[in-house]
């Protein structure tokens, strides 16, 4: 029980998401709808995906601090589910905004920030591969993993707040109504979030088994190599 | 016996009008699933794909750990 008992919280938070989500009253915001749902689904992506690059952040600065295989490979890994997390996110945001912004793509700046920091993102696993030195792919990936978290941060929260957008909490809200923290009202936090620790969590079981295979893999070649 | 036909008859006259007296209504009331705009079918689809995704990723972790210990 003591190893699994948030394994057990994760299922129950999102099997209470996946239902509370569909049915609890929805506040009328614009013309939003019942689209106002996604809330439950496509914000809690982003919550997990800050969440997971934030882990790999500390595991590259462990790294640096102490140059264990160990830390190298918890960061990459990380990072591996933060972006599978942003490109889900990427990808139901663009779903949304089709119906409710009018196109899937408007240039909003939360928009161009998230997908400069995917790219951004990308590129590390490019850095990570080009090099066959595992120190030194190590080092310098960690390196570059801190800069790429330091760039990603002010692209999609900073950025966003200081111009003009769509999403809400940007400058001037033309064209959506959108909701700060002040227009979520009190029943949809009920599912917010529980959805978004349950998204956290979930990222963090996949990213652990993944984790467990690759410590696996690594002792059977470091065994092989042995004998 | 001719009475007793004519009161069977007008009794099933009855039960036929009393039938097509309820039988519209027993469709607009939906009832369990079926209330709500049907919303609760798509609960229950999410809910069953999410049930599959957590049974998977959990005889996963258990693989994993079978692994870890032989």
């Amino acid at each position: 029980m003591r190893g699994y008992w948030w394994k057990i919280l994760t299922i129950v938070l999102l099997t209470y998401t996946f239902i509370a989500g569909f049915l609890i009253p929805v506040p009328d915001v614009g013309n939003l709808e019942q689209t106002i749902r996604n809330l439950f689904f496509h914000v809690p992506m982003w919550f997990g995906q800050l969440t997971l690059i934030t882990v790999s952040l500390v595991y590259s600065i462990l790294y640096l601090r102490k140059p264990e295989a160990r830390h190298d490979i918890y960061a990459s890994e990380f990072a591996k589910t933060g972006i599978v997390f942003g490109m889900l996110g990427l990808v139901t945001g663009m779903i949304w905004a089709n119906y409710t912004w009018g196109a899937p793509w408007n240039n909003d700046p939360k928009q161009l920030g998230a997908a400069i920091a995917l790219l951004i993102y990308l590129a590390y696993f490019i850095l990570r591969n080009s090099m066959t030195d595992i120190d030194k792919r190590a080092r310098v990936s960690a390196v570059y993993n801190i800069f790429a978290y330091f760039i990603y941060v002010p692209m999609i929260m900073v950025l966003p707040r200081m111009v003009e957008s769509l999403h809400p909490g940007g400058k001037g809200v033309e064209g959506n109504p959108g909701f700060g923290g002040q227009d979520l009202d009190a029943t949809m936090r009920t599912v917010f979030w529980p959805a978004v620790i349950g998204w956290i969590l979930l990222g963090i079981w996949i990213t652990t088994l993944r984790l467990r295979l690759q410590l696996l893999e690594e002792k059977k070649t470091y065994t092989s190599l042995a004998s | 016996m001719k009475k007793l036909i004519l009161s069977i008859q007008s009794l099933l006259l009855g039960l036929s009008i009393y039938a097509q007296d309820i039988a519209p209504q027993t469709e607009r009331v939906a009832t369990g699933l079926r209330s709500d705009a049907k919303i609760y079918v798509v609960v229950a689809v999410l809910v069953t794909i999410l049930a599959g995704l957590f049974v998977y990723i959990v005889r996963l972790d258990k693989k994993i750990s079978r692994m870890e210990k032989s």
